[in-house]
């Protein structure tokens, strides 16, 4: 067994720490990554934890295989309870820093407390440093980057570090690493920022042992090779994600001008992914992936003459295109090169954006709050300008700033209708109302509305049953209309996506949008090489179906169920206006969304409110919640600078 | 058969750093990016990715500065050194003058690219053919087809 790998566990507030072997057994039950985080997470924060105060521990997890050469393992979550939602707050990031973070001696850090000053955290070569930050504190996510690899001596040192928006404590706030790779979702720069904690830096040259190297190699290159010459993933190092956007647009399920409208039509043809090309520099990629999906841009001339960044993605032509009124891919770039340097989650920015613009519309918000900003459709310098307040927290933006349902609470109550959210958390520029299975999964994702927990992208294919029979080892109707078996799809692909998070590989080289590429069974060789852990494909689902249900009682813990698994009211209210035949027309049906939610909850476990059964928790091993943080008193102190 | 070089061409180069990994992963059995025989220079900030690795001179600097005789060149013209001889004293590291000489933080020895046998593992991991291990002709080949094309989408620019 090759497994001696460590998790730190830093408590700020006293500014000490504790380093442990992470024990073979939790990897059995856990994997890493996410998977392992949730463990620490769920036993360790009490239930009615403040997320911005003290109590509240942020889990830094790198995945079971991250670092590995293959499947786009660059990936490191970032895990705590969410300022948005109040429960599981969870964020995956690509990039570089999960890697360094493995070649610094670590697999974990898990950080509680509050630092009384301006701090960063050092992991080098094994051992912890807290170092004061009152330097780096007002410096954008580039800049302290790039501070910190001049102040530690080390040009390929990596760092995850929060912007203005962290240290505002938006909530929505990101954790960043490198140009863009975004610790998006779930507000936890905003948690750094509330203990004072600018950034994690991670640097060093620890091996990373390998159980049986040869075969490793080997497999690695067979496994890559099958994930990136599927048609999806040769499109996506061409294109990036805005290939997303060619489909979505000209079938209908795009969010426009806050989900009043389900595309643009022909308006949006502007964005369409080839004419985004004449920015493109190259195609880049994070660390230990074949299919380089991200762009590198350059505005050539005009007056963003000369900015150079990476991206944008597919999101970000929803968040400051689609669902604003915007049409313009200069735009997007400068907006999300912004909201990047910000360190703010561009898709919660523009969906609560859309919906600030929407309330104008309505004469909820007026010029008299906005400060004579016109939030009309399409008005480029008020998105950028709101999008600034909201992260300075100025004016109106300090009420934006606080997320839906406070912000509500400012504009009006009915406001919250015209919010695209579920668990309070803001959604993707999708438009879910003629898919179901989408549906369901931003409505039961434990981090609140989101795709990345569960998308089952290849049902829009409408593929044969018999391939949908062998892929999710269950009958599922193939018309991606259809509601019945759809909670099964949904379950599979929140296993999938959990395993997936916890070995630190990437979802676009998993079945995410193409039924060819790799799976479950596919990531017991890479495990049993790696790691000498020898696990069947049920094992694994089993992992992930602990993994999933500890997420779940997280939020149950916390005041969760059923009441707060629905997609937003509009889609059951207001038909699509526009699209293909298909796309239009189209509304959520309640009675068959209530079914599909218990077939979801019977696949789980759960019984009819969405709580896990005594007889599931038996099954999977879960305990109650029992305080495991090392106690740290007696540890010695830690380097400190 | 005619003699190959391994070939880097950095404008194909995503900066996924596969090489870097391959690389420990087949000469050490561990995964450790600081013991690689190859590097990645690259900063994303300023937007830019740049392979490094021993170019196998004819006339090697490294080679010229041992003392004790460690390195030996195989049948395909890798200078490679014999780590039994090695005393880590480093001097190929200074001479040489590309600075692809690196040095291992765990054995202390030099970290020269030994070609894997004629089979270089980065060359199989690296998915955009970055790095390929091809003749002379062949690399003068593909980098005028490369610059060609830069060329043409400069001129396509300019009508634009």
């Amino acid at each position: 067994m090759v497994l001696k790998r460590k998790a730190a566990f830093v408590d700020l507030t006293k500014e000490k720490a504790v380093v442990q072997d992470i024990p073979v057994e939790l990897r059995k039950m856990h994997l890493g990554g996410r998977g392992l985080n949730w463990y620490y997470l769920y036993n360790n924060i009490p239930p009615d934890a403040d997320p911005l105060s003290e109590e509240n521990i942020l889990a830094v997890g790198s995945g079971l295989l991250s670092g590995f050469p293959a499947l786009g393992a660059g990936r490191v979550q970032i895990s705590a309870k969410s300022p948005i939602t109040g429960g599981v707050g969870d964020s995956n990031m690509g990039g570089a820093f999960g890697p360094q973070l493995k070649y610094a001696g670590f697999d974990h850090i898990i950080v509680r407390g509050k630092a009384k000053r301006p701090v960063y955290i050092l992991a080098k070569d094994g051992e912890i440093e807290i170092r004061g930050a009152e330097h780096l504190w007002g410096m954008d996510t580039h800049e302290t980057q790039k501070a910190i690899r001049e102040e530690i001596e080390d040009d390929r040192a990596e760092s995850m570090v929060i912007g203005r928006a962290g240290e505002n404590r938006v909530v929505f706030a990101n954790v960043m690493n490198g140009v863009k790779n975004s610790g998006g979702r779930s507000g936890l720069g905003a948690v750094m920022g509330s203990k004072n904690l600018k950034a994690i830096a991670a640097s060093g040259a620890v091996d990373v042992e390998i159980h049986d190297p040869e075969n490793l190699l080997r497999y690695a290159l067979d496994v890559d090779g099958r994930a990136r010459s599927t048609k999806w993933a040769k499109t996506l190092g061409r294109l990036g994600t805005p290939l997303l956007y060619d489909v979505s647009y000209t079938t209908g399920f795009i969010g426009t001008m806050n989900w009043q409208y389900n595309t643009p039509g022909e308006d949006g043809s502007p964005l369409e992914a080839e004419n985004l090309e004449r920015y493109g520099v190259k195609m880049v990629a994070c660390i230990g992936c074949s299919v380089h999906c991200r762009h590198r841009v350059k505005i050539r001339e005009g007056k963003n003459a000369g900015l150079t960044t990476e991206g944008p993605e597919y999101a970000a032509a929803g968040a400051f295109g689609t669902g604003v009124g915007i049409y313009d891919w200069e735009f997007v770039i400068k907006g999300n090169a912004e909201c990047n340097k910000w360190g703010v989650d561009i898709i919660s920015m523009g969906t609560t954006v859309a919906w600030a613009f929407e309330l104008y519309q309505r004469g909820y918000i007026t010029e008299k709050d906005t400060f004579g900003l016109r939030l009309e459709w399409g008005n480029e310098e008020a998105v950028l300008e709101l999008a600034r307040m909201i992260v300075e927290r100025e004016g109106i933006g300090n009420i934006l700033a606080e997320g839906f349902r406070k912000a509500s609470e400012h504009f009006g109550e009915e406001t919250l209708y015209y919010a695209n959210q579920t668990k309070n958390h803001p959604n993707l520029l999708t438009d879910e109302r003629g898919i179901p299975s989408f549906a369901l999964g931003i409505a039961t994702s434990t981090r609140g509305a989101d795709h990345l927990r569960s998308r089952p992208g290849i049902d829009l294919f409408q593929l044969p049953e018999n391939l949908l029979e062998e892929i999710y080892g269950h009958k599922i109707i193939s018309d991606f209309t259809a509601y019945e078996t759809k909670g099964i799809m949904v379950w599979w692909h929140e296993l999938l996506y959990n395993i997936v998070d916890s070995l630190g590989i990437c979802k676009f080289q998993t079945v995410f949008n193409s039924a060819n590429s790799p799976k479950f069974e596919d990531y017991v060789p890479l495990i049993k090489y790696a790691t000498g852990i020898e696990l069947t494909k049920q094992q694994l689902m089993e992992i992930a179906e602990r993994n999933y249900t500890i997420e779940r009682l997280f939020n149950v813990m916390n005041g969760f169920s059923r009441k707060d698994d629905y997609p937003p009211e509009r889609y059951f209210r207001e038909e699509t206006k526009r699209g293909l035949p298909f796309m239009k027309g189209r509304k959520l049906d309640r009675e068959k969304y209530e079914k599909m939610l218990d077939e979801y909850y019977r696949q789980h476990g759960w019984d009819e409110n969405g709580i896990p059964k005594e007889e599931t928790l038996a099954r999977l091993g879960i305990e109650k919640p029992r305080m495991s943080f090392p106690v740290i008193e007696k540890a010695a102190d830690v380097k400190k600078r | 058969m005619e003699e190959r070089m391994l070939a880097v061409f950095p404008e194909l180069c995503t900066g996924c750093r596969d090489c870097e990994i391959v690389c420990s992963l087949k000469h050490f059995g561990v995964i450790n990016p600081e013991r690689s025989r190859i590097r990645v220079l690259r900063d994303v900030f300023e937007g830019f990715e740049l392979p490094l690795v021993c170019l196998q001179c004819e006339d090697a600097p490294c080679m010229n500065s041992c003392r004790v005789e460690a390195f030996y060149v195989d049948e395909r013209n890798a200078k490679i050194i014999d780590f039994e001889k090695c005393i880590a004293c480093r001097r190929c590291i200074i001479a040489c003058p590309f600075g692809v000489n690196f040095l291992d933080p765990v054995t202390k020895k030099p970290l020269k690219c030994d070609l894997c046998s004629g089979d270089p593992e980065c060359v199989k991991f690296c998915s955009t053919g970055a790095l390929r291990y091809i003749t002379a002709e062949e690399y003068n080949r593909e980098k005028i087809k490369l610059s060609s094309e830069k060329y043409i989408e400069a001129i396509k620019q300019e009508e634009r």
